[in-house]
């Protein structure tokens, strides 16, 4: 059975923004979507700018992929996957939930 | 293996230097070793923008090389080395230094010198002439005990050098033989026009004057006296009487001279010798010198044609020209001043604007021969066309120069072009080489350029090209996609009006009704910047946070390493000991690494998401506000010291960039502005690099835009002069808030210009002349940005709910391990990579 951890609450989330959280010492980049009431959650690591940072990009998609925009170099992360779309490069993808006012991640297995 | 033969160049100007640019690219550069002559000091570089020395350029940015070119051709270069005479009988070249060079072929290069009146007293010192780099030194120099300047020569040469000691602060006058200015290219008409503006711009004009002698002044160094008996008192003299072809290495080598110079060519650019070519000012082709660098280049690709073993020829060239002198338009094209037979003359006169237009018609008014612009040049290009391709005129010719009444264009289209139509003269390219190159592929305005070279040279053929280029992409059916990105079927502009048309507020509702998708970084950061700008809006607001880009987001800049760089805002530069100490102890509190900027700041970094209010609550404690550095939008407005303290100085720049500055403070814009006042011609703020430049003069302050210093320099554009402080910010309201709503997203005002179809002209037309009847809605709009300034960080302070997000996690207060600095000559800086494994390996980890 899936193991949740309680990260934050729901108020702490950004619309069309991300946030930052530390999950179990690792920095996760958790990112809200109002208009359809998605959440997302990836590695808050930048493997092409080499810090942690994904957090503050400029969410959207790309022909309806979910992504994220690099602040630093402006490459795009899937939001589902986790995979760069320019470079063969992935960051860590996690499975987020919202549970009675709770933003809850799946401790990865 | 063949052995290659030995081509000598002697002179290595602008046609010199042309022709060798043409020659490495051709198929004949294979079979010759290259030897080329240079007698200046400096390889090659730009005569015709010469002037612009004065305004800033060195050397080296008027250099025609690209560096290494000699090399990694294979060209043999004899710096500062003078050819003597071609040794004809033994087939060498000798040179001042000694070189003796066996050649097979040579083309001469020389150039021109000016022409000096061997009046008595014309060699005293201080009399100076106008043609290369150590001229205008030695301009510099002799200005620099000057109070007064004269220049003898009111031809098109002689006003650039009036312009040129104008900009010096020299009290100009200007000495011609002839009744009126140049009598070359203008009309009497014309030529007073240009003298009316010229005079205003306080240049003393005396016509009809016959220097004899030049002795000692009374009050000034020197004393022209007049035939008429007349007499002018002057500390500098500069002549520009006219050009004489350098032939002397002709005559040294027997070749044979025009009877009043010039080295004598046939069609084939061949001299008198079959293996002596000539080319550029010192060549006389029927009789007649082109004083352009058009027909030199022209002659040069007609000897490269032959080396080609191909066939060409030179056949004359037309010398119609469009320039500006000191601010005013002036073109003259063909036969100017009617000397067909029975040919017809229209002109039109606007006194109020001082615009002069004159067309000489052919009797049947069939054809165009000639036209003189004053004033407004701005169908140069339309009449150029029909002169050159022997277009039919419309029913009524006078058409092309009235005023149009309606907004029915006369122009010509591009369609109505033949193949054969020359686009641009400098590099000589058809309109026929720029729709082949349109169709194999160079589809927009930068490729086309460098593939087919057309618009390179003077640059006065841009609009022309840019049109054609759009009406072939049209005919060939390619629908231009202009769209921002994938989810938005609209330009930047296009969202720019629906967001003003239907009040749209946030990029929710413009994505709703407008676009699709969820948006992206591009559109996102666009709508962003356009609702800043329309609504100034506090731009942390939830509704906008998704929009905002990287840096705007926190307020702050971001670094490579994910921290932030913090730059108050510091008024023109000013800065008192006790804020300077603020700034300092701020700096020192947080461990911050500090540098001054470009732009007469000082920034602070390596500060974590977690500190930025605690700064800047100190900052705004110690006098300090946002500087604005993380948005698009208006950075700083740099100044010298000016008159306050400068003993050059003529108006106060500090006062006025500190007013300009907190006008536009907060202004979102497509990209960031920057500005710089300086006080007097000097130019130590470096005005005319930036986007919005002003400089003080005698009579008020000149205005320039457009420029830009970075990664694509470019000079920005005289755009008026002598303006009252009131006139000069209404202009700048109006043109920001132009550039605001047409520019393309992340366009800085520099490129935005040179994309404008119509260029400064129009820009001129809107802003100044009020075409578009909007001046009074860019002033509102500009105002209400004003009116609705705020300080950024103050109103964060302010909001709790606005504060939460300024840390690191969500759920800890912990900051950001992934930063890790080292020491740097006393400061911090961000460690690299190995810096970083040696030092993160050693820190205990800390639990969740
Ligand atoms: C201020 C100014 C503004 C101008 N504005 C315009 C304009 O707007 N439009 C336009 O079309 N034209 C303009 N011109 C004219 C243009 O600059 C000339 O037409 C062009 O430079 C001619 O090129 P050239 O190579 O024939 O001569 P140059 O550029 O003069 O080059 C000749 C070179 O050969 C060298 N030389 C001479 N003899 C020898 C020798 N024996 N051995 C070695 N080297 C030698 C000379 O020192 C010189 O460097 C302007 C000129 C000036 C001075
Ligand atoms: S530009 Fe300014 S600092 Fe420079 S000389 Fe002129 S007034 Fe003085
Ligand atoms: S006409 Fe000079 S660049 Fe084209």
């Amino acid at each position: 059975m899936t193991q949740w951890i309680d990260v934050c609450s729901f108020d702490d989330l950004e619309p069309n923004s991300g946030v930052c959280a530390l999950v179990n010492n690792q920095q996760v980049a958790i990112f809200y979507f109002p208009n359809e009431d998605k959440i997302f959650a990836i590695g808050n690591y930048d493997p092409i700018g080499k810090a942690n940072v994904l957090s503050r990009g400029m969410v959207g998609d790309i022909k309806g992929e979910p992504v994220v925009a690099s602040p630093l170099y402006k490459q795009h992360f899937s939001l589902r996957s986790g995979q760069c779309l320019e470079q063969d490069d992935q960051v860590p993808c996690y499975s987020v939930r919202l549970y009675d006012g709770r933003v809850q991640l799946a401790e990865p297995t | 293996m063949s052995v290659k033969k030995t081509l000598v160049v002697i002179g290595n100007g602008m046609v010199g230097q042309n022709f060798l640019e043409t020659l490495v690219t051709s198929s004949a550069y294979a079979d010759y070793q290259v030897v080329t002559f240079c007698e200046e000091p400096r390889v090659a570089y730009d005569r015709v923008h010469l002037s612009e020395f004065f305004s800033g350029k060195s050397a080296d940015d008027l250099s025609l090389v690209e560096s290494g070119f000699f090399d990694k051709n294979n060209i043999t270069l004899h710096l500062g080395d003078r050819a003597l005479r071609i040794d004809r009988d033994n087939k060498q070249v000798v040179s001042q230094k000694g070189e003796k060079i066996a050649y097979d072929k040579v083309v001469i290069a020389s150039g021109s010198y000016p022409f000096v009146p061997p009046m008595p007293g014309h060699d005293r010192e201080g009399c100076l002439v106008y043609r290369t780099i150590e001229d205008l030194e030695a301009i510099t120099k002799a200005a620099k005990n000057a109070k007064t300047g004269a220049v003898v020569g009111g031809g098109l040469l002689g006003l650039e050098a009036a312009k040129a000691l104008t900009d010096l602060g020299l009290d100009t006058h200007v000495v011609e033989f002839a009744p009126r200015l140049m009598a070359v290219q203008l009309d009497e008409g014309g030529a007073a026009m240009l003298r009316s503006k010229i005079e205003a711009l306080g240049v003393t004009i005396h016509t009809s004057k016959n220097t004899q002698k030049i002795v000692d002044g009374e009050h000034a160094r020197h004393k022209m006296c007049f035939a008429d008996g007349e007499e002018l008192e002057t500390d500098l003299i500069l002549f520009s009487a006219g050009i004489r072809p350098r032939d002397d290495i002709a005559q040294e080598s027997f070749l044979e001279i025009g009877q009043r110079g010039g080295i004598v060519i046939d069609n084939q650019c061949l001299t008198s010798d079959p293996d002596i070519y000539a080319i550029g000012e010192c060549a006389l082709w029927n009789n007649q010198i082109f004083g352009l660098v058009a027909p030199g280049y022209q002659m040069a690709r007609t000897v490269v044609a032959q080396l080609e073993e191909k066939e060409a020829a030179f056949l004359g060239a037309d010398m119609s020209t469009k320039l500006k002198l000191m601010g005013v338009d002036v073109a003259s094209i063909g036969d100017a001043h009617a000397k067909t037979q029975g040919a017809l003359i229209y002109t039109y006169q606007d006194g109020s604007s001082e615009i002069y237009k004159r067309i000489v018609v052919s009797a049947d008014k069939k054809n165009l021969l000639g036209a003189v612009l004053v004033g407004d040049s701005s169908g140069y290009g339309t009449l150029l066309q029909y002169c050159l391709n022997g277009i039919e005129l419309p029913e009524n010719p006078d058409a092309l120069i009235l005023p149009s009444r309606s907004d029915e264009s006369v122009g010509l289209g591009p369609d109505a072009l033949p193949a054969s139509a020359q686009i641009c003269s400098c590099h000589d390219v058809s309109k026929g080489q720029v729709c082949e190159a349109i169709t194999a592929g160079y589809q927009d305005i930068g490729a086309l350029k460098s593939e087919t070279k057309a618009a390179t040279g003077c640059g006065g053929c841009t609009a022309l090209l840019k049109s054609v280029l759009d009406c072939e992409l049209d005919k060939l059916g390619f629908e231009v996609n202009t769209d921002i990105c994938e989810h938005f079927p609209h330009t930047r502009q296009d969202l720019y009006n629906l967001v003003m048309v239907d009040e749209i507020k946030t990029f929710d509702e413009l994505l709703t009704s407008h676009g699709r998708g969820r948006g992206c970084e591009v559109c996102r950061q666009a709508v962003g910047s356009i609702l800043a700008s329309y609504w100034n809006e506090y731009v942390l607001e939830k509704q906008h946070l998704g929009v905002q880009d990287t840096n705007d987001v926190y307020l702050a800049n971001m670094q490579k390493d994910g921290t932030y760089s913090i730059v108050p805002r510091v008024t023109g530069g000013e800065i008192s000991p006790d804020m300077l100490i603020a700034l300092g102890e701020v700096g020192k509190k947080y461990g911050l690494y500090t540098k001054i900027t470009g732009g007469q700041r000082i920034d602070l970094f390596g500060a974590q998401i977690n500190q930025l209010p605690a700064i800047w609550d100190e900052l705004i404690v110690a006098g300090f506000e946002s500087g604005h550095a993380y948005g698009k939008s208006l950075r700083t407005v740099k100044s010298c010291v000016g008159s306050t303290w400068c003993r050059f100085g003529i108006d106060d720049s500090v006062s006025l960039a500190i007013e300009l500055e907190n006008r536009y403070k907060g202004l979102r814009a497509p990209h960031k502005i920057k500005m710089a006042v300086s006080g007097c011609t000097r130019e130590c703020a470096e005005a005319q690099g930036k986007d919005i430049g002003v400089i003080a003069t005698e009579h008020g302050w000149n205005l320039y835009v457009c420029g830009n210093g970075g990664m694509k320099p470019r000079h920005a554009d005289l755009f008026a002069t002598n303006l009252d402080k009131e006139t000069l910010i209404k202009y700048i309201d109006r043109v920001l808030i132009f550039y605001v709503r047409t520019a393309d997203r992340l366009q800085r005002t520099s490129v935005w210009m040179e994309n404008m179809e119509g260029g400064l002209d129009y820009l001129k037309s809107v802003v100044i002349d009020d075409r578009l009847n909007i001046c009074t809605q860019l002033e509102q709009q500009m105002d209400y940005v004003i009116e609705t300034y705020q300080c950024e960080w103050k109103t964060t302070l302010e909001s709790p709910e606005h504060l939460k997000r300024f840390r690191h996690f969500v759920n800890s207060d912990q900051l950001d391990e992934g930063v890790v600095f080292v020491e740097e000559r006393g400061q911090v800086r961000p460690a690299n990579e190995q810096e970083r494994e040696q030092l993160v390996t050693f820190r205990p980890m800390e639990d969740a």
